[in-house]
């Protein structure tokens, strides 16, 4: 029997069970069960885990993921809106609640779009076709004769008969099967019988729609996680050691006598002072008075720090890309030309402390959190309270940027643990020097590059080398609480792994090797100092060596830095960057730095870099300016040429990669963890200076490239890894002299500038 | 404990607390606003703004005491949906925040900036910004809209 004679008997016989095609799936038309009443970890093989179609016909979909602001939630709607062939204004998400979204690992490595997008636009696809299945039997007409618009399913030649959304299914569940892919995070993943449409189908994916937080944080009524309040909850501080491997070793309860009501919280190294209002419980953690113990740790402080990173014994080796034969590349050279570079330990800062609340009572938990990884502060509470996981349910709320592994997941089983203890909930708000000081720091490393040359200058071989901190010190997640300081300072080891990165290009050098060797953490645990992701984890840092070799590559062998690099890029479309960039920055080929001082009395220069991060290729021209009677570098202008695939949301696009040129601007410039041998200076802004509005660029210029074909890539990162190095390469244009250290301060420019000559090998 | 009364976004209020209780932690608890924001507590960010008396003020720093019989402007207070404060519809037109926890410091000095400097360069906006964070690097859209709202203020 075919499919729609099927239908139609099932129907004919009562059932209203709609057997659809395969006759694997069915929408439960009987009363089905409420959407509320779904289970509380839900089960990503349902249909009805993704998506939910409300009594009057809106649309709620789950999304596993969360949106910081980036537009994330507009452009998910977006293509859920799409699929389903609805209003844009009809879809709404609940995202990042682990009791009703799937653990598509939160926000993570610029996969929103790319990654988190991918099963909800299976889900609607496949919801859409459910329903047109329904529609086709209750019309009895075939589903080829149906149109859907705005929700509204009628007869493509009698559009008078219609059903809508609301009318097949409202309020009720799908009860339809989905194939999940068995993974779980960025790559979770589910397929219907349903084909999503294809691009030339799209109404709504690739306009420019505005975000739909904006006005809640515009007019200051949307809460962030700092605003949720729960009945009965207490306030507590944080008090964690004031220098490099220090332990509690007496706590004077009587210093905190003047408030009465507060109380200490103590075990092990685990210390917070909690009291019912909220600026009680910031004098009295001021106020409280600790004695510490100390174990003789030392660190190297900054300055030491790149010496002790070269000294130190490498941990892990990995060389990624290997291609030829290297070495012998390097004994048969006519010239070898090395370069090393440096770059510090840098800080999330995020622009609020990490916040989080917790209710831990009669065996469950709640929290509220404003991690960028909701689930996984589900799994490392559970782990840390000893509640299994469907226990602990964590709640995602709006929260200050957080760029990677920040402060948020910390703080959240901060307040678990302190909720657990006290039986009653618990908020926890860090202070500004627990964020900068205590939130953990993306990694230091030193570069060294060399280079084989025969004696026509040709390249034989390139072979780069990062040395550093790991960027999994603590993982990038708190999914274990022996990544958190909760779980070290009660005792717990650390969960440390090795991992470093290596740059995203394509050269075509006849041999090359790119390779990371990892040392060890520079405090075992419980430690400011310790490293994880931070915002495109290594991807900054990296390139700021890499792509100032090839610069200084080109240099040498008399070339122009963009002409250098067109000659050996082989991939396609990091080509088209290239040459996007260079002409949307009118860029002037030059084989040596052409920097002049104007009549400002600033020496000007141009630079530019280019990095591939997963699919999307970036290139970026910086024009630097330089004080030399300040040593004040700034960066007036500023040009993109992005390729990051299907563009979904123009405007979102640009914002994104302007976020990403500031951020880039400000850790090239600006950031670094000051520290000496136990102590962390770097407490708050005045001591971890940022980029501010007088250094902000005149312009930002952006081509953004969207090649036919190709599905979105991710923008939310790949930009920031080529700023760096832009402005580096712009700096030696303007100077001719190498600023192989970051950030460029206006002392370290000073004694640049005063160096006699450009001389690799040094800083 | 002593009485501080004045006018929170044209209604009056009165609350007891602690004299030293920085305003911003009364407007947050107390008086339950969801903003202005806790950044610093340092006076060095901005996210905690709000206008005494029209004058921008950072309200972490300020005791509540100071604001006896004085009149404290919020986000809430400079414009609502319906009666947006023309920075308010230039950031939304602008699309300008990312997380936006930033946001009171710069709306909040900013309208106090074109209040008192309504012809305000380019150069003297980003001097009358100074000391204002934005983590998530939205300086060229704020620019953007503040010259957006400039221009609408000055037809
Ligand atoms: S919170 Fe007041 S200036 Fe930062
Ligand atoms: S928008 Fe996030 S700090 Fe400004």
């Amino acid at each position: 029997m075919s499919a729609l004679s099927r239908r139609v008997f099932l129907q004919a016989s009562g059932a209203l069970v709609v057997v659809v095609a395969a006759g694997q799936a069915s929408i439960a038309a009987a009363p089905g069960a409420a959407v509320a009443d779904l289970p509380a970890v839900p089960d990503p093989t349902q249909l009805d885990a993704w998506l939910a179609i409300l009594p009057d016909g809106s649309v709620q979909a789950f999304f596993g993921k969360i949106d910081m602001g980036h537009g994330l939630e507009v452009a998910i709607a977006q293509i859920v809106a799409e699929e389903l062939d609805v209003a844009l204004a009809s879809v709404s998400l609940v995202m990042g609640d682990s009791a009703r979204t799937c653990n598509q690992g939160g926000a993570s490595g610029s996969y929103g779009v790319s990654h988190g997008g991918r099963p909800l636009r299976n889900a609607a696809a496949e919801a859409r076709r459910v329903l047109l299945a329904a529609a086709a039997v209750q019309l009895q007409v075939p589903v080829t004769e149906l149109t859907v618009r705005d929700g509204v399913v009628s007869v493509t030649a009698q559009p008078a008969r219609q059903l809508s959304y609301a009318q097949l299914i409202g309020g009720r569940s799908f009860n339809t099967r989905v194939e999940w892919n068995k993974a779980v995070g960025n790559l979770m993943d589910v397929k219907g019988q349903a084909t999503p449409k294809s691009r030339d189908q799209y109404r709504l994916v690739g306009q420019s729609l505005q975000r739909r937080d904006l006005q809640g944080k515009v007019f200051g009524t949307l809460p962030f996680i700092t605003d949720v309040k729960v009945e009965g909850m207490w306030h507590a501080r944080m008090i964690r050691p004031p220098h490099a491997g220090g332990h509690v070793q007496s706590i004077d309860t009587a210093s905190i006598a003047a408030w009465p009501q507060a109380q200490v919280v103590h075990q092990q190294d685990m210390l917070a002072v909690v009291a019912p209002g909220e600026w009680m419980a910031v004098q009295a953690a001021r106020a409280l008075q600790v004695q510490w113990s100390a174990d003789g740790t030392r660190w190297p402080g900054h300055d030491g720090l790149h010496a002790a990173l070269r000294a130190a014994p490498v941990l892990r080796r990995e060389e990624p890309l290997r291609r030829g034969d290297v070495d012998a590349a390097f004994a048969g050279a006519a010239r070898i030309i090395e370069a090393q570079y440096e770059w510090p330990l840098q800080s999330h800062a995020s622009m609020g402390p990490g916040c989080a609340i917790a209710d831990v009572r009669d065996g469950r938990a709640t929290i509220w959190t404003g991690s960028q990884k909701p689930h996984s502060v589900r799994d490392g509470a559970a782990k840390l309270l000893g509640l299994a996981p469907e226990a602990v349910r964590s709640i995602w709320v709006m929260a200050p940027g957080s760029y990677g592994r920040n402060d948020a997941g910390d703080v959240a089983l901060d307040a678990a643990w302190l909720s657990q203890r006290l039986g009653k909930p618990v908020r926890v708000q860090y202070m500004r020097h627990d964020a900068t000081a205590w939130d953990p720091k993306g990694p230091a490393c030193v570069h060294r590059g060399r280079a084989a040359l025969d004696a026509s200058g040709k390249v034989l071989a390139l072979d780069f080398t990062t040395r550093g901190l790991s960027r999994v010190d603590a993982q990038f997640h708190e999914a274990d609480p022996r990544d958190t300081l909760a779980g070290q300072a009660l005792g717990m080891p650390s969960n440390a792994d090795l991992g470093l990165g290596i740059p995203g290009e394509s050269y075509d050098f006849a041999a090359k090797r790119l390779a990371w060797e990892v040392v060890a953490p520079l405090q075992a645990r419980y430690s400011p100092l310790r490293t994880s992701h931070l915002r495109d984890p290594l991807g900054p840092e990296v390139h700021f060596g890499s792509e100032q070799f090839i610069d200084e590559l080109a240099v040498a062998t008399g070339h122009d830095p963009v002409a250098f690099r067109l000659q050996h890029v082989t991939a396609v479309r990091d080509k088209a960057v290239i040459e996007a960039v260079a002409k949307a920055a009118g860029w002037q080929p030059r084989s040596t730095p052409r920097g002049r001082k104007g009549r400002d009395g600033l020496l000007r220069g141009w630079g530019i870099a280019y990095a591939q991060r997963n699919d999307t290729v970036v290139a970026v021209i910086a024009e630097v300016t330089v004080d030399p009677a300040t040593g004040r570098v700034r960066v007036p202008h500023v040009s993109v040429a992005h390729d990051c695939g299907l563009v979904v949301n123009p405007q979102g696009l640009r914002q994104t990669i302007e976020g990403n040129v500031l951020h880039g601007l400000s850790r090239v410039l600006f950031e670094q963890v000051q520290f000496d041998s136990e102590t962390v200076h770097s407490v708050d802004w005045a001591s971890y200076p940022i980029l501010e509005m007088a250094d902000a660029p005149q312009h930002i210029e952006v081509v953004m490239i969207d090649p036919t074909a190709a599905a979105p890539s991710g923008a939310g990162e790949p930009t920031i890894r080529s700023v760096p190095a832009a402005v580096a390469n712009a700096f030696f244009d303007a100077t001719g002299k190498r600023l192989r250290r970051a950030p460029f301060t206006p002392e370290r420019v000073k004694n640049t500038l005063a160096q006699q000559s450009s001389k690799r090998n040094t800083r | 404990m002593p009485t501080v009364k004045f006018v929170l976004d044209g209604q009056p209020v009165s609350v007891d607390v602690p004299a030293d209780t920085p305003l911003l932690y009364v407007l947050r608890n107390e008086l339950g606003l969801a903003n202005p924001h806790f950044g610093c507590g340092l006076a060095q960010c901005g996210a905690c703004t709000v206008h005494l008396n029209g004058a921008a003020l950072r309200s972490c720093v300020a005791p509540v005491s100071a604001c006896e019989g004085q009149r404290i402007t919020t986000l809430q207070g400079l414009g609502t949906p319906e009666h947006p404060h023309p920075l308010q519809q230039a950031w939304v037109d602008e699309q300008v925040p990312q997380c936006g926890y930033c946001i009171n410091g710069w709306i909040m000095t900013a309208a106090a900036l074109l209040a008192s400097t309504p012809r305000a360069t380019d150069a003297q906006l980003r001097e009358g910004l100074a000391g204002l964070k934005c983590r998530c690097g939205t300086h060229q859209s704020i620019l953007r809209a503040i010259k957006r709202a400039q221009a609408r203020m000055l037809a």
